[in-house]
């Protein structure tokens, strides 16, 4: 007999937790201190539980378990293998990070919106939940949908702004065009047998034709929830929207639901994988990456900037994904496990790293008011200790030794150079190329994260536009800093110890692909090195990074301490012989972007207004639109529109007209079923 | 024992390069001067300006965070556990493995971030502008600079320096049409790096030009010591991973001390070579406009791409 509960009683008991927690917080409706320090609290503690569940199931068999629940003939079904175990265990760590950071961060929110907040907030991460463990298509689905609507709403908590109306609206319509095209693939799959039980999809034998579009329909289904190009337009405008907490959530957590999806439905549920999906894959995913990161540099609003950060990790992570699947289609399983390992591990290190970046803008929102990066400056005199955690999470993203951005990204470049064992010359030589936008993407993050932190951290606090809190900016308190530390100690820990996380994810893959990691990699990595084919290719040691650089700055300040002195003068800034200098002298965010405008200008569709020479009061205005709308939302919805303004002719109002419609239909009803 | 030699071999190596670096500077400064008909000052100027920043007191500004005074050092850390991963005088280091080269690019890219941050920090109108450009290099060098890597990783299957320099020093000698390409990119991608001449111009001060200048001007005494000796290390590893990849021949293989002294004089004649090559590069050339750049770093990519496409036609 089992003491301990198995790892799929236990999730599902955790989610259940998460939807008693919320309807729980609904009836003391005017009692903020309940949300605050109970719910939230509760909830963090489920997702440490499950985070615990979700590490036991990567190392189990699978387990299923079917509920009489639902629909009648339609049970629920449900199951946790690795691949589910892997991502339950992102879901609850992160969460649990998330959730503390929540209960410090709404104190001032009027306690009946604070009810409704938790209450979808519990929602949202239980249906989370849902969708990783459910093992049939119907369930998959209610899952799924529950988890857009509740994210739904949660984006729109504040809903008397207009513009946060149309972006909620937005990433709704989105969401379901991607749904839309999940429920199609599923259809493909299942071939009119009236099975829809993943172990009968995963059975169904295709023609390549029919494989293919069931790829396109979950890629594109999928990519539309992950934020992938063209599909990205709702993540700028939703992920802002939100509350932090919740755009941490989202960002880091919802968009890896889409990467399981997208991992669960090709490479297990449809399965023989044709290196060809892999190029489509690798082609949209390098576009997504330099999109990302280029719209990014364009920001000044803190959250924007996030969100377009979050696309490019997307692609990032997709980049990783379709060099797996053209190693798969080719038959090298293990450089395609490698491939796979790095992608999944990327997709956990972004959830941690945005998530703590996400928190962190939560925490100079709440304490400055400001989000615009132009209006901040010399915050790290103000809040030490979020700029301390923050300056971590853009380390972390910026994929710098020895933080955890580098080893996936380290991993994705070894994936690359594995190229020469392809036999197409052509596919062998694209690889590197992709593995060099990757490079690209990488440095222009670096870019990126230093205007942010050096924008709105260092240097001196700028004149505001409009009259805001930030002289009198303190720092985060007590609960939103736990949250933060938490996921500050992951960026470490999964940067430091690579292997033992390389094992975990190697587990995954195999599972899904047949065969993991070659045994040389396996037998060469021990807890120190990180060595993803076999020593003589490649070795990576984070931890003997992180000692040397530290004993050497150590040794280095003793050693200078000791021979010399330590005497400092303070005194102003030089002047360069100007004496009038003033903190409006410094870079802006858009001055820091100006080189990657020169240089990049045509990507962007730009509408400057320059002050007049003699302007006593001078402003430069900088608009920069994402070309997409302009070629691909405005025609499509300007087609939608046209198609319905003509169907609407059909409405008359006249319900003679419509009795007559019932009759048409009927008679032609008649003729074909006869 | 033979373990504990070896450590102690990597110590004193990396001491070496750290000791050495100033020295270098000083032989292109001098060699420049040559060049330029002046007269030369002593190759150990270097040296006597870092002892002389070292007595200095230390002038900070009032609202510099902690995060400005504890860059230098961490700028030295970094570029010390660079020189200790390169195979500078012989390979099979015990902590070679730590590093690969595309994490030795790792440790550039954390240096630069960190004195971009520095350079912000005060929040003067210089240090921002500098901090802007040297990233916008880093940008565009990075990608160059990775696609180097990978034509020599293709080469000898291995992105670990020790077994490039194994494939290429101590086995057949042969001919890689696809090295000329990506060393000639690798070349244009250390002048960028070292914030050298055509891309920045390491003497000057003239503000509409300065890259890396620009970013330690706050800097002064200790820190500015700390950052100017880094700077040598830098220069000094770019040289040696140079020499690794497309000139290998005399670094002493893993575990021959007889090799050591042999290993010691091609050093310092390849060196030697290197610094007065840079010399001369840096009196034919003027600096570029700064946003000539982005071709200058461009071309470099795309040489080292027809380096790699280069490689992979040859072996079909």
């Amino acid at each position: 007999m089992q003491v301990f509960p198995s790892s799929l009683v236990g999730s599902l008991f955790v989610a259940v937790t998460w939807l008693a927690v919320a309807v729980l917080g609904l009836a003391p409706a005017r009692n903020a201190f309940f949300s605050r320090r109970i719910a939230f609290p509760l909830g963090a503690l489920a997702g440490l539980a499950l985070a615990a569940f979700g590490l036991q199931a990567v190392w189990m068999p699978a387990q299923t378990l079917t509920l009489p629940l639902g629909l009648p003939d339609l049970p629920f079904h449900l199951r946790i293998d690795s691949l589910a175990g892997f991502f339950l265990m992102l879901l609850g760590s992160v969460a649990a990070g998330i959730s503390v950071y929540a209960g410090g961060y709404f104190r001032e929110e009027p306690s009946r919106r604070l009810a409704l907040i938790a209450f979808q907030y519990h929602v949202f991460l239980a249906s989370m939940a849902f969708v990783l463990l459910a093992d049939d298509a119907y369930l998959f689905m209610v899952a799924w949908e529950t988890m857009a609507l509740s994210s739904y709403f949660l984006v729109i908590t504040d809903h008397k702004q207009a513009a946060i109306r149309s972006a909620g609206f937005l990433y709704l319509l989105i969401a379901h065009l991607g749904a839309i095209a999940i429920l199609l693939c599923f259809g493909v799959l299942h071939g009119g047998r009236g099975d829809y039980s993943f172990d009968a999809l995963r059975a169904a034998q295709l023609q390549p034709g029919w494989a293919t579009v069931a790829f396109l329909l979950a890629f594109f289904g999928f990519g539309a929830k992950a934020g992938m190009l063209p599909l990205h337009a709702w993540l700028p405008e939703a992920h802002p929207a939100a509350p932090s907490p919740v755009s941490a959530l989202m960002s880091g957590i919802m968009l890896k639901t889409a990467i399981y999806g997208m991992v669960r439905v090709i490479f297990d549920l449809i399965g023989n994988v044709r290196w060809e999906w892999g190029l489509v894959v690798l082609a949209i995913g390098s576009g997504t990456t330099l999109f990302g990161v280029l719209y990014a540099l364009m920001q000044h609003d803190l959250k924007r900037l996030l969100a377009y950060h979050s696309v490019e990790n997307i692609g990032i992570i997709l980049l990783g994904i379709g060099m797996s699947m053209v190693f798969i289609g080719f038959g090298h399983p293990a450089a395609g496990a490698l491939g796979l390992i790095a992608a999944l591990y990327h997709t956990l290190n972004h959830a941690v790293f945005k998530g703590l970046l996400f928190l962190g803008a939560g925490s100079i929102l709440h304490s400055s008011g400001l989000r615009n990066l132009n209006d901040m400056g010399g915050l790290i005199h103000r809040m030490p200790k979020t700029a301390f955690y923050f300056l971590i999470g853009a380390l972390a993203i910026s994929a710098l030794p020895p933080l955890n951005g580098f080893v996936s990204e380290w991993l994705t470049f070894q994936t690359a150079l594995q190229a020469p064992i392809l036999r197409n010359g052509v596919v062998r030589s694209l690889l590197p190329l992709f593995a060099a936008t990757l490079a690209l993407a990488g440095a222009l993050t670096a870019m990126c994260f230093v205007k942010v932190f050096g924008i709105a951290f260092l240097g001196q606090p700028r004149e505001p536009a409009h009259p805001s809190q930030l002289p009198h900016a303190g720092d985060a308190g007590n609960m939103e800093r736990y949250g933060m530390a938490w996921l500050a100690a992951g960026c470490f820990l999964l940067g430091l110890f690579p292997t033992s996380f390389l094992l975990m994810l190697n587990r995954v893959a195999a599972s899904l692909g047949g065969r993991g990691l070659s045994e040389q990699a396996l037998s060469g990595s021990g807890w120190l090195w990180l060595v993803p084919t076999s020593a003589e290719q490649a070795s990576y040691s984070p931890l003997i990074f992180l000692v040397v650089i530290l004993a050497v700055t150590l040794l280095a300040f003793l050693l200078v301490r000791r021979f010399y002195h330590g005497r400092v003068r303070l005194a102003d800034p030089w002047d360069c012989g100007y004496p009038e200098q003033s903190s409006r002298m410094q870079d802006t965010a858009d001055a820091f972007g100006q080189p990657i405008r020169h240089v990049f200008g045509p990507l962007y569709r730009m509408d400057r207004t320059l002050p007049g020479p003699d302007d006593a009061k001078p402003r430069y205005i900088l608009k920069i639109e994402d070309r997409h709308w302009y070629w691909l939302y405005l025609p499509v919805a300007r087609a939608a529109e046209f198609v319905s303004s003509k169907i609407a002719m059909l409405q008359q109002g006249r319900i003679s007209i419509y009795l007559l419609y019932s009759f048409i239909t009927l008679i032609a009803l008649l003729v074909f079923v006869r | 024992m033979n373990q504990a030699l070896a450590i102690a071999f990597q110590i004193l190596q990396s001491v070496f390069v750290v000791l050495a670096a100033p020295l270098l500077v000083g032989w292109v400064s001098q060699c420049r001067a040559w060049l330029q008909n002046r007269s030369a000052p002593s190759i150990l100027l270097p040296y006597w300006t870092l002892a002389k920043l070292f007595h200095k007191d230390a002038v900070v500004a009032r609202n510099a965070s902690p995060l400005f005074r504890t860059t230098p050092y961490i700028l030295f850390g970094c570029m010390w556990l660079a020189a200790g991963i390169v195979p500078v005088l012989a390979t099979g280091l015990p902590f070679a493995p730590a590093a690969d080269i595309i994490a030795l690019v790792g440790v550039f890219a954390l240096a630069r971030v960190f004195s971009a941050l520095a350079a912000m920090d005060i929040g003067t109108s210089f240090g921002g502008l500098g901090a802007r450009r040297e990233m916008l290099i880093g940008f565009l060098a990075e990608p160059a600079m990775l696609m180097t890597l990978f034509t020599a990783a293709f080469i000898s299957g291995s992105t670990q320096l020790t077994t490039i320099v194994d494939t290429l020093g101590h086995r057949q000698f042969a001919l890689y049409p696809s090295l000329a390409f990506a060393g000639v990119a690798f070349l244009m991608v250390l002048l960028a790096e070292n914030a050298r001449i055509p891309i920045d111009n390491p003497t000057t001060h003239l503000e509409l030009t300065m890259v890396h200048e620009a970013m330690i001007l706050e800097y002064s005494a200790r820190h500015l010591a700390l950052i100017e000796w880094a700077v040598a290390i830098k220069l000094f590893t770019y040289m040696t991973i140079g020499i690794a990849l497309f000139v290998p021949w005399g670094i002493a293989p893993a575990g021959d001390w007889r090799a050591l002294p042999a290993a010691v004089g091609a050093l310092v004649a390849k060196l030697a070579l290197a610094g007065a090559g840079l010399a001369l590069i840096e009196t034919l050339l003027a600096k570029l406009r700064l946003f000539l750049a982005p071709e200058f770093l461009s071309s470099a990519f795309l040489l080292a791409v027809l380096g790699m496409l280069t490689h992979f036609l040859v072996q079909g």
